[in-house]
């Protein structure tokens, strides 16, 4: 089963390296099968492991098909007159299906509800999150002291980098302060703010450079090695 | 005449076939995989960073690792995970893995195994290691834990109810945890820790990221963040430091040979892009 | 009301939110986590949508008999393969464990084809660089220069070519220069200008002055 799955995984590799010579219908299948597949996997996943113990095996039921022995929140409430807090899925288990109701045009309305949770959710949080983490923590990581005797920097002068910090994140601020015209000083910051912002760029693009070719080094391995045997 | 030869020659080298480079690149990435070339790595501070905050933990540490990547990311992150696990084995901790990513746990599964080869000695499923599998959510799932965990992930990977292992005993939220290592390809990932977890529940993080992510995840270095493992590089410097060399030293030939025809396209590329622009222009006065 | 109501509900789970941060003690600590537990939930069903959107999407272009409709019938027929063997061959809840047909699935078709997808950007990106990377301005020309020094400096070829310089010289200490020093200061000014525009944006989403996520009527 291995060998053949090697070979099958070999074979799926090379459809999609035949993209680079030009698009073909091997690619295609392999890209088509690369999409059904993962739709799959991610809907199984999720049933398994979000769906089922979180929202079926709380409310009970599994227990009601007869797929677990253990009672859940309709049992608590039903059998034996007790409110159980898992009750409260009933309201996510209905959200839910309205988002699975977009599927169908004319109810497809009914998922904004989820929607608006999701974004409520998502705006209430990051509201006090990127303000405390992003904002505030960044700002004092920046106001470090550049001129502390006795501390060793870089060319061994006192924190002459948390000097360059700084005027970097000012400089760079200032680019992106569009309230003012960029002239004059305010002009002069933006310039000094855009070096600093492309330093940035290229090092993010050596970066990104040295990730894409850790992968494909990753998968000439798995040809190479597990596939046709090349490699000790 | 040689002065339009040379023209002609830089005016082809900037209309070059895009499938001419990329066959050196393959032929640029495939040669050293043969090569028995063992090169120096040196070590970064970021790196060293993540090691010595690893070396402080006491024996039997309880740590969370959150795997949040997918096949795709495989080559960067997976070398960092079996490390990490060979030095969880090594330092006894007791390690707890969930997923922000439904691939993160199997990716768990699958570098398990290779890290007790490598250490000579497995993890107790239960006793040392347990994985709780996937939660969806994303960043209210890490919100959800620092208020209960048992609550979060109230079955395990394999669908039994968590209550059964003794790990988790006495695990009721990130009080309860020495230290969390996330790997991380996006999102949800190590930002996403910084901000629901290190900066309100005040966990001690250490992250590996893919090189993409990296330079996002620098500003959070200090407080916030007590080291980054950046893309291979990263994975071969905690393979060093940690003493149990993997797959990430033996990838950096590949990607030392990778760079230098990057760089070497890029230094070419600009050489014909001058050369013919200062033809047009001396063709134009 | 089809507007209003969602308004209501993004309102009222956004101002929750905001205060359980400040006061984490009950009701709003309960209701955090009810709110954490739902939102789960939902995010589970709208990857289900997503899922069963490709497979309409797909049926859709068999049943008009799209230029490329044979691909999305093995869109189709590879979807459900995989929910086949999940649900009913791979022992139920177990259906990760290794050597599980499931999981196999996984090992030998879903992540070589992940992994190759995402490795063929090698490729492109060489591409791209050789093909639009030009010194044309002063900025573009610092881009590449630091651009040059972390790429060369974060392998062990750049320490090999500078290793007869002073230490503070080497590639490797320039890369980690760059990348401790002004990558932070950029990172630094893009995050916070970001986290500040996601507050404003926040709030509007909030207060409803923002309701562009509802759509149309």
């Amino acid at each position: 089963m291995s060998t053949l799955g090697i070979w099958v995984g070999a074979l799926l590799t090379l459809g999609i390296l035949s993209f680079l010579y030009k698009d073909n219908p091997f690619y295609k299948l392999s890209e088509s099968i690369f999409l059904g597949i993962s739709a799959g996997y991610w809907f199984v996943s999720l049933y398994y492991q979000s769906l089922l113990p979180k929202l079926f095996d709380n409310l009970g039921i599994t227990k009601m098909m007869g797929a677990s022995e253990t009672d859940g929140a309709l049992q608590s409430l039903f059998i034996h007159g007790r409110w159980d807090p898992n009750l409260w899925y009933l309201i996510a288990g209905a959200l839910g299906i309205m988002m699975l109701l977009r599927l169908i045009p004319k109810a497809g309305w009914i998922s904004r509800w989820p929607l608006a949770f999701v974004v409520g959710t998502t705006a209430g949080l990051y509201f006090t999150r990127y303000l405390a983490s992003n904002a505030f923590s960044q700002i004092n990581a920046t106001l470090k002291g550049f001129v502390v005797f006795g501390q060793p920097g870089f060319f061994g002068w006192a924190n002459l980098n948390n000097l360059i910090l700084l005027i970097g994140v000012v400089s760079g601020l200032t680019y992106f302060y569009f309230s003012k015209e960029h002239k004059g000083i305010v002009g002069g910051a933006a310039k000094v703010g855009i070096y600093f912002l492309m330093v940035t760029f290229g090092a993010s693009f050596g970066y990104t450079v040295m990730s894409r070719m850790s992968l494909l080094i990753g998968r000439l391995d798995f040809i190479y090695g597990a596939w046709l045997g090349l490699l000790r | 005449m040689a002065g339009p030869n040379r023209a002609d020659f830089w005016n082809s080298m900037m209309k070059i076939d895009r499938r001419i480079i990329f066959l050196f690149i393959f032929v640029a990435i495939s040669v050293p995989m043969f090569l028995q070339i063992q090169l120096k790595i040196p070590t970064s501070p970021e790196v060293e960073s993540l090691v010595a905050t690893l070396d402080k933990l006491p024996d039997g540490a309880r740590v969370l690792v959150s795997l949040d990547y997918d096949p795709g990311s495989e080559p960067e992150l997976q070398p960092m995970a079996e490390t990490f696990f060979g030095y969880a084995l090594k330092r006894k901790f007791k390690v707890i893995v969930i997923g922000l990513w439904p691939q993160g746990p199997i990716q768990a599964e699958r570098a398990k195994p290779i890290a007790e080869t490598q250490a000579g000695r497995q993890f107790e499923y239960g006793i040392d290691y347990v994985n709780l599998g996937y939660q969806a959510g994303n960043e209210l799932v890490i919100q959800r834990m620092g208020s209960s965990i048992p609550q979060t992930f109230p079955v395990d990977y394999f669908g039994k109810p968590i209550t059964e292992f003794p790990i988790m005993q006495g695990v009721t939220n990130f009080s309860n945890i020495d230290y969390v290592f996330n790997l991380s390809a996006g999102y949800p990932g190590t930002v996403e820790w910084v901000l629901f977890a290190v900066d309100r529940f005040n966990i001690v993080l250490g992250a590996g990221n893919t090189a993409v992510q990296a330079p996002q995840v620098y500003p959070y270095l200090g407080k916030q963040l007590k080291g980054i493992l950046g893309g291979m590089k990263g994975g071969a410097e905690f393979e060093i430091l940690t003493g149990l060399p993997g797959r990430a030293v033996k990838y950096m030939t590949g990607q030392t040979f990778a760079h230098t025809i990057i760089v070497l396209f890029i230094i070419i590329a600009n050489i014909a892009y001058f050369t013919t622009r200062k033809k047009e222009q001396g063709g134009l006065s | 009301m089809k507007r209003e109501i969602p308004m209501i509900i993004a309102g009222t789970v956004g101002i929750v939110l905001i205060i359980q941060y400040f006061i984490p003690a009950e009701p709003f600590g309960t209701l955090n986590d009810v709110f954490s537990d739902w939102f789960s939930i939902i995010q589970a069903s709208a990857i289900w949508l997503g899922a069963l959107n490709l497979i309409k999407v797909s049926g859709d272009k068999i049943y008009r008999r799209h230029k490329d409709w044979p691909y999305a019938a093995i869109i189709i027929v590879s979807f459900l393969v995989m929910v086949i063997i999940g649900f009913f061959f791979s022992g139920g809840r177990r259906f990760l464990d290794p050597g599980t047909p499931f999981s196999q699935m996984y090992d030998y078709v879903y992540s070589p084809l992940t992994a190759m997808m995402f490795a063929l950007l090698a490729f492109f990106v060489a591409s791209a660089s050789y093909r639009a990377f030009r010194a044309r301005t002063r900025e573009a020309t610092v881009l590449l220069l630091a651009a040059f020094f972390v790429m060369l400096g974060r392998v062990p070829l750049g320490d090999m070519l500078t290793g007869w310089l002073p230490r503070w010289l080497h590639m490797s200490e320039v890369a980690s220069w760059i990348m401790n020093i002004p990558n932070i200061a950029g990172q630094r000014a893009i995050m916070i200008g970001i986290a500040l525009g996601t507050v404003s944006t926040s709030l509007r989403l909030i207060l409803g002055i923002e309701r562009s996520y509802l759509g149309g009527e």
